[in-house]
């Protein structure tokens, strides 16, 4: 017997084998792949491994998707009854099922989040806005949205990279309930998923057109969002192309929304269920490398139980197990770019600088790919930028509270209010904490939980519009408000 | 005794620490265990994860049926539960109504299994349905006959009428009756306490009035062991750590059945009271059919294939 003084997981590797990436890839435009002209790499940030190159589309291709998508809608997608295109989103959910594991790998490979979450979170949560919005196709004469909503026509999507294809299905599912064909760009750093997504279209039979796919970087996005035979724009990513976007659609009749950055505020009252309180935080701030626009970036901790909590969520965060994303006991994975940790460094230095104290888990990061170990910063106050901007990262910024009001008041002094979460035993509190916290997605005792039935989206410059449930659908049907 | 100062045995201070324990979030429980439900353990970290949960059995035996004969033949198993292979561990201990403690305890000694020792189910088992004077006469039998561990029952009707300081003296008792000669497992019948709210008060009143491991069930009722249950009493004993420095150990018993779950259990143990708790000295697992899934499993780890269940003693 093999003597070991503890207990050691033993590598436990998901297989590749189910995953076939091609060298190269063009874009999905009327149903057919075509070959693009200028290509760039796409990287596993694991590793740093070339796993592909991905096209770069420029106003050719763009054109020629909208043109399309146009031809798509005018001749089979406006025409066909909702029964029918509900046929269609029923179908693609079922083989994104069926293919989900083909999903998380390639998901996992290409953006560097742990294989447990692209499996557990990622996909399923994809095929269920399917399946959800499947059933909304023939009922939206139903959804108290007027008496006979109409689609806007052609939709430009624009995604991120931090849940590339839950995001895909955030956008392409309810335009397509709703009768819209789409354009759509997944992020520069993440097009697989997007790219295997065009072959499930292809597999569901999927009427040419109908559901267009363009990759490329930001200049493919401008060529989306500017371009004129596009009626309605839907954008996830930072608030800052979200204003550029903004100020662009501003003059044309395009409808948009936009989802847009957070940072969240997680609150910990001293009468929380401390244990459970401390799996929110890390789930809050550590889920999916804290590459979540509605992550607990912020958590502002009743000043009774600070030492406490602090102790305990150090401990918990011992444990974290970062490392091999393809490997089903990571917890943490890479960070997506070699970009994006410069520019956590950047912030956590800033952090550092402004006298906030640094405290990381103790791990031992891989020699390649790009890397950052779960952090605290204790000591943060309202000035610091750290508590303001937004990191995207794996970095935790802990501020304290006396009073209720205070936390509050704390809570909602930022630009931004996408979500918030509340601990406390107490129902009364969070009854009323849920009123005063101005942010779009309020957990209570809970964080990160998702639902394709619950809108999704923030207040302030967290975006516009809401994604998900009856609201999210209001927003691909004209004359709606959906605010 | 000073409770490790955390009360002084009146009803107000066991109201008071009772009191300020941090509540228990039920979704919140449930999640944090099924995720680590999905731990994967495979080749050396699984091969070492079923011998260390051999040596943490308590290979019981509770039926009204029991005789001296078939108690002899778990002790045999319990000393070589592979006859065929001498590398596999010894279990923890057996486990035993009091009136078989003597016979077990003779046996094992005579098969050369003294580091294997005797648990005796006590005080009314499994109800707890009896006079303290019976409760206590109960032990000291168990106790007198050689056992090394008494594993108690609290009375959970006192508990669930608020009765606290009726089962804390119990325990304090029970434990006086123990004294130095066995270790006192504490059980909480966790089915019946319902809310994990009360697992963890039950945890901290067992803890603070002597209890050396806190143990779930009795086997005789429905849900037993589940992982969130085991969970709560693993971040209680980790927290009482953290209070006293004095390491409480854990004992689930009831419903572990295969290796997969005795696997599962020591993920929850390493990922939160720690690497410090995995061993028999602070954690057991109750149960008699896992044993032979855990033989099983591991001939298939050396042999590559699953052998009949024939290749393992069926007692």
């Amino acid at each position: 017997m093999e003597e070991k003084l503890s207990f050691e997981y033993a590598p436990a590797p998901e297989s590749r084998a189910l995953v076939t990436i091609k060298p190269k890839y063009g874009h999905f435009i009327g149903g057919k792949f075509v070959a693009g002209s200028k290509h760039f790499p796409t990287i596993n940030p694991a590793t740093e491994e070339v796993l592909s190159q991905i096209s770069l589309a420029g106003k050719a291709d763009v054109d020629a998707a909208v043109k399309a998508a146009r031809k798509a809608y005018t001749t089979t997608w406006s025409k066909m009854s909702g029964k029918e295109r509900g046929k269609y989103l029923f179908r693609i959910a079922r083989i994104m099922q069926e293919r989900s594991r083909e999903f998380a790998v390639l998901e996992t490979l290409d953006n560097g989040k742990p294989i447990r979450e692209s499996r557990d979170v990622d996909v399923p949560l994809a095929a269920a806005h399917f399946f959800y919005h499947a059933g909304w196709a023939d009922k939206l004469e139903y959804a108290g949205l007027g008496t006979t909503p109409k689609a806007h026509g052609v939709a430009g999507q624009i995604i991120p990279w931090n849940f590339p294809l839950l995001m895909l299905a955030w956008k392409v599912a309810p335009a397509l309930a709703a009768g819209n064909t789409v354009v759509l760009k997944p992020a520069e750093t993440t097009s697989l998923t997007a790219l295997l997504f065009a072959e499930v279209c292809q597999q569901a039979e999927l009427p040419a057109g109908v559901v267009n796919i363009v990759t490329g970087d930001g200049s493919t996005g401008a060529l989306i969002v500017n371009h004129p035979g596009i009626d309605k724009i839907a954008f996830t990513g930072s608030t800052e192309v979200g204003k550029i976007i903004a100020r662009a659609v501003a003059p044309t009749n395009k409808s948009v929304t936009l989802e847009l950055g957070g940072k969240a505020a997680n609150i910990i009252f001293e009468d929380a269920a401390i244990d459970e309180s401390v799996e929110g935080i890390v789930n809050g701030i550590f889920f999916n490398q804290g590459h979540v626009c509605c992550a607990g970036s912020r958590l502002i901790l009743q000043e009774s139980i600070a030492d406490e909590v602090i102790e305990k969520l150090k401990n918990r965060m011992a444990k974290i197990r970062v490392g091999d994303p393809m490997d089903k006991n990571t917890d943490l994975g890479a960070i997506n770019s070699k970009e994006q940790l410069l520019k956590i460094r950047e912030l956590s230095a800033a952090g550092d600088s402004e006298g906030a104290q640094r405290w990381s888990a103790p791990c031992d990061l891989p020699g390649k790919g790009f890397w950052f170990a779960p952090t605290i910063f204790t000591g943060v106050t309202q000035a610091h930028r750290i508590a303001r901007e937004e990191i995207f990262g794996p970095v935790l910024s802990v501020l304290t509270f006396r009073t209720p009001q205070e936390a509050i008041d704390k809570a909602n002094n930022t630009p931004f209010g996408l979500s918030a979460g509340i601990w406390s035993e107490k129902g009364s509190k969070v009854l009323w904490a849920s009123q005063q916290l101005r942010a779009g997605v309020i957990w209570a005792n809970t964080f990160n939980k998702f639902d394709p039935t619950s809108p999704f989206g923030g207040y302030k410059e967290s975006g516009w519009g809401r994604e998900g449930g009856r609201h999210g659908l209001s927003a691909y049907l004209k004359g709606v408000s959906h605010e | 005794m000073n409770f490790y100062g955390l009360v002084d045995g009146t009803e107000a201070s066991l109201k008071k620490y009772l009191g300020s324990l941090s509540g228990v979030d039920q979704v919140g429980a449930d999640a944090r265990a099924a995720m680590l439900a999905t731990r994967s353990i495979k080749t050396t970290s699984k091969r070492w994860a079923i011998d260390t949960a051999i040596t943490m059995v308590d290979l019981t035996t509770l039926e009204g049926a029991d005789t001296p004969g078939k108690v002899k033949a778990l002790c045999t198993k319990a000393v070589r539960p592979d006859p065929t292979d001498s590398t596999v561990p010894s279990v923890g201990a057996v486990c035993v109504y009091n009136d078989m403690v003597e016979i077990a305890r003779t046996h094992l000694d005579l098969i050369g299994g003294q580091h294997v020792g005797v648990a005796a189910v006590s005080t009314a088992f499994p109800s707890g349905r009896a006079s303290m004077a019976v409760k206590i006469q109960d032990t000291k039998d168990a106790v007198n006959a050689g056992a090394s561990e008494i594993d108690m029952v609290i009375d959970r009707g006192a508990f669930l009428s608020g009765r606290y300081i009726e089962v804390f003296d119990e325990i304090v008792k029970i434990r006086e009756v123990c004294g130095t000669k066995a270790h006192l497992k504490v059980i909480f019948e966790t089915g019946e306490l319902v809310t994990y709210d009360n697992v963890r008060k039950a945890s901290f009143l067992a803890m603070a009035a002597g209890a050396d491991f806190i143990k779930t069930s009795t086997g005789k009722v429905a849900p037993a062991a589940t992982a969130p249950v085991v969970l709560v009493m693993l971040e209680a004993v980790r927290d009482f750590y953290a209070m006293t420095q004095v390491r409480i150990g854990v004992k689930p018993a009831g419903g572990i059945r295969n290796t997969k779950d005795a696997i599962k259990q020591l993920v929850l143990v390493n990922e939160t009271a720690g690497p410090e708790w995995l061993k028999p000295s602070l954690f057991r697992i109750g149960a008699s059919a896992l044993l032979n899934d855990l033989l099983m499993q591991r001939m298939k780890m050396d042999d590559g294939y699953y052998a009949s269940p024939q290749y393992v003693t069926i007692d």
